[in-house]
C-alpha cells in the first residue's frame, strides 16, 4: 500500500471528504471540506470520486514524503507549494516519482489548500465519511489534526487504472476564474429575520465585517457593526443549518460553517447561499467582506449553475 | 403549524412556540415518520424542542414542493405510535471538582448543596432533543427553584462526562468543549461512542434519571 509521510503538519491539516449528512437526530454535524468545490475538482483531476478523501490544509501547509510516489493536484489556495524544491502547479494532476517530497507554505490567497491524490486517503470511516470533526474527536484520522510523523495509507485503485500511464489534466484556465473566492457572500433571509429591526438590517448589509482571528470551521466570528433583535422574543433552540447567520446577544454576527453545532439557540438574521459556501472557507482571519441580498430563486439558479459547471465536460483537460 | 425557509437548502417546521411534552410528541412523530418513509431528497433532519429543521438538495427540491409533501405527512401524525419510552439512569458524582458550580447555584436558591442535588436528582427528564455536538441531550425540565442562567463568560473547556444545567434545562457533556452551563457534578458514562451499537447513550425520547453516587463509586465505574 502506498503511504504519504508527514514530515510536518502545517498550522492545521485534517482529512476530509464531503461529510456526513443524515445523522442530525445523534446531534452529528455534516463536517466535511470547508471549500468543497476545490475537493471536488481536486479529486476530479486525479481520477476519482469526487467525493474521496483528501487532506485539507489550512493558512500554512505542512510537508509530506511519497515514498512510493503518487499522483496528486493541488487545489483551492495557493500555499506556494513546491516538489523537491521546484515550483508545483495548482489545478492540475502531477505524477510524484518515488522518494519526492511535497513542501507547503504560507498561504498567497486564501484560507486553505487541498491535497488531493489518486486513491483518495484510505481512513476508517465515521459514519459513512472520512470527515474529521475535531471538537468531537470522531473521524478522520485518529480524530484529530495531523502530527509530524503520521503515516497516511493512499487507497488502492483499481489494476486497470493503476496501469494507465499518466496524463497531465488541469482545470480549465475559463472555469477557474468563476471559481474564485467571492468577498461579497450573497444570502437569503434568516428565519429569524423578522425581529430585526430595519436600522439593524440596514447596517447588516450595508457595512463591511471583518473576519476574527477566532474562527474556525465551526464558525466564522465576524467582527464590525453590532445588530441587535427588538427586544422582547425568546428564542427555543431549535436546528440551524449550515451557513447561517447567528446574532448572539453581543450583536456580533457568526456564520455557522461545516463543523457546526446541530442545533442553536440565537436569532439568525439570514444565511448564505450554498453556492457561496466554498468562498466561506476560503476566508482568512482579518479579511473584510459584505453581505448581499438575493431572492430565493436566484439562490436556487446559482446552485444550479454551479453544479452544471462542475458537470461540464469542459471543466478539465 | 408554520413552515418557514431556513436556507436555500432546508425548512423550518414550527409546532408551536412553547416547550411542552405535546408539542415534543409532534416533533418526534414528525421525526419518526421521516425516517420510516423517507422522502426523496430529503438530506437531513434536526429536531428541536418544537420545530424540525428538514435539510434536502436543492436540485432535486423546492421549499413549496417539499411543503406540500410534509403536509402530506402531517395530516396522519395522530395516527403515528410511539413507542415506550427507555428509562435511562445516569449515576452522578455532584460537587467538588466535578459540580464547580454546585455551592453558587445552591446559594443562589437560598438552598444547600445537599438540597440541590436533591432536587436536581429528584424528577425525571425527557430528551427533548440531541444538538450541539454529538450525544449532547437537551434535558428537561428541570424542577422550578433549579431554574439559573447559564454563565455570562462560558469555559472554554469543559471536561466529558459534565453535568450541567441552563434555564429549565440540564445535560451531560459528551466531549471536552467550551460550554456555558453550570456544573453540578460529573458522570462515568461515555455519553458518545463511535464502537458502541447506537453510539449515543441517549436518544430523543428517553426518559432519565440522575442518580447521586459517591466519589468512589464514581472511581470504581470509571475504571470498570
Amino acid at each position: 500500500m502506498k503511504v504519504i509521510q508527514v514530515q510536518a503538519p502545517g498550522l492545521l491539516t485534517t482529512v476530509q471528504d464531503l461529510g456526513r449528512e443524515g445523522f442530525g437526530p445523534m446531534g452529528v454535524s455534516p463536517s466535511g471540506a470547508s471549500d468543497a468545490i476545490s475537493l471536488r475538482v481536486g479529486n476530479r483531476l486525479v481520477g476519482n470520486a469526487e467525493g474521496a478523501a483528501a487532506l485539507e490544509m489550512t493558512l500554512l501547509g505542512g510537508s509530506f514524503l511519497f515514498p512510493e510516489g503518487a499522483i496528486v493536484a493541488l487545489t483551492g489556495s495557493d500555499f506556494g507549494a513546491t516538489l523537491d524544491g521546484a515550483p508545483v502547479e495548482q489545478w492540475a494532476s502531477i505524477e510524484f516519482r518515488p522518494g519526492q517530497t511535497l513542501s507547503l507554505g504560507p498561504t498567497h490567497s486564501g484560507a486553505r489548500c487541498y491535497l488531493c491524490v489518486r486513491g483518495g486517503i484510505a481512513v476508517k470511516p465515521f459514519l459513512g465519511s472520512a470527515s474529521t470533526h475535531i471538537l468531537s474527536g470522531l473521524g478522520g484520522f485518529d480524530g484529530r489534526p495531523l502530527r509530524k510523523g503520521d503515516v497516511l495509507n493512499i487507497g488502492a485503485v483499481d489494476q486497470a487504472s493503476a496501469n494507465e500511464s499518466f496524463r497531465r489534466v488541469a482545470l480549465t484556465p475559463k472555469v477557474r476564474e468563476r471559481l474564485l473566492p467571492r468577498k461579497t457572500l450573497r444570502v437569503t433571509p434568516g428565519p429569524q429575520c423578522d425581529w430585526f429591526p430595519d436600522s439593524s438590517l440596514r447596517l447588516f448589509y450595508s457595512s463591511t465585517y471583518r473576519v476574527a482571528e477566532e474562527s474556525n470551521r465551526m464558525g466564522l466570528r465576524l467582527e464590525g457593526e453590532r445588530i441587535s433583535p427588538r427586544s422582547g422574543a425568546e428564542m427555543i433552540t431549535e436546528g440551524v443549518s449550515l451557513g447561517a447567520i447567528q446574532v448572539p446577544d453581543a450583536g456580533l454576527p457568526i456564520v455557522l460553517f461545516v463543523e457546526q453545532q446541530t442545533t442553536g439557540g440565537y436569532p439568525k438574521i439570514a444565511n448564505v447561499i450554498s453556492s457561496d459556501m466554498a468562498s466561506v472557507g476560503q476566508l482568512r482571519p482579518r479579511d473584510e467582506i459584505r453581505f448581499e441580498s438575493v431572492e430565493w430563486k436566484v439562490a436556487r439558479s446559482l446552485l444550479r449553475e454551479m453544479e452544471d459547471l462542475l458537470a461540464s465536460p469542459q471543466l478539465i483537460s | 403549524m408554520r413552515f418557514r425557509p431556513s436556507s436555500d437548502q432546508s425548512l423550518m417546521i414550527y409546532f408551536d412556540q412553547a416547550i411542552t411534552l405535546e408539542t415534543h410528541h409532534r416533533v418526534l412523530k414528525l421525526l419518526r415518520l421521516l425516517e420510516a418513509e423517507p422522502i426523496t431528497g430529503v438530506r437531513n433532519l434536526h429536531p428541536g424542542y418544537c420545530s424540525l429543521l428538514v435539510k434536502f438538495d436543492g436540485l432535486k427540491l423546492r421549499h413549496n414542493e417539499l411543503e406540500a409533501t410534509l403536509r402530506t405527512y402531517l395530516e396522519h401524525l395522530e395516527t403515528v405510535p410511539l413507542p415506550e419510552s427507555r428509562q435511562i439512569e445516569i449515576p452522578v458524582c455532584y460537587g467538588g471538582d466535578y459540580g464547580p458550580d454546585l455551592n453558587e447555584v445552591a446559594e443562589t436558591h437560598g438552598l444547600t448543596p445537599s438540597q440541590t442535588i436533591e432536587l436536581h436528582a429528584s424528577v425525571p427528564y425527557v430528551v427533548y432533543f440531541l444538538g450541539f455536538v454529538p450525544g449532547f441531550a437537551y434535558l428537561g425540565e428541570l424542577p422550578e427553584s433549579l431554574v439559573t442562567p447559564r454563565l455570562a463568560i462560558p469555559r472554554r473547556n469543559v471536561p466529558p462526562g459534565s453535568v450541567g444545567i441552563a434555564g429549565s434545562q440540564t445535560g451531560v457533556y459528551p466531549f471536552a468543549t467550551p460550554g456555558g452551563w453550570r456544573l453540578l457534578g460529573r458522570t462515568p458514562i461515555a455519553m458518545f461512542r463511535p464502537d458502541r451499537a447506537g453510539m449515543s447513550f441517549l436518544s430523543i425520547g428517553d426518559r432519565v434519571r440522575f442518580i447521586p453516587v459517591s466519589s468512589e463509586r464514581f472511581v470504581a465505574m470509571e475504571s470498570a
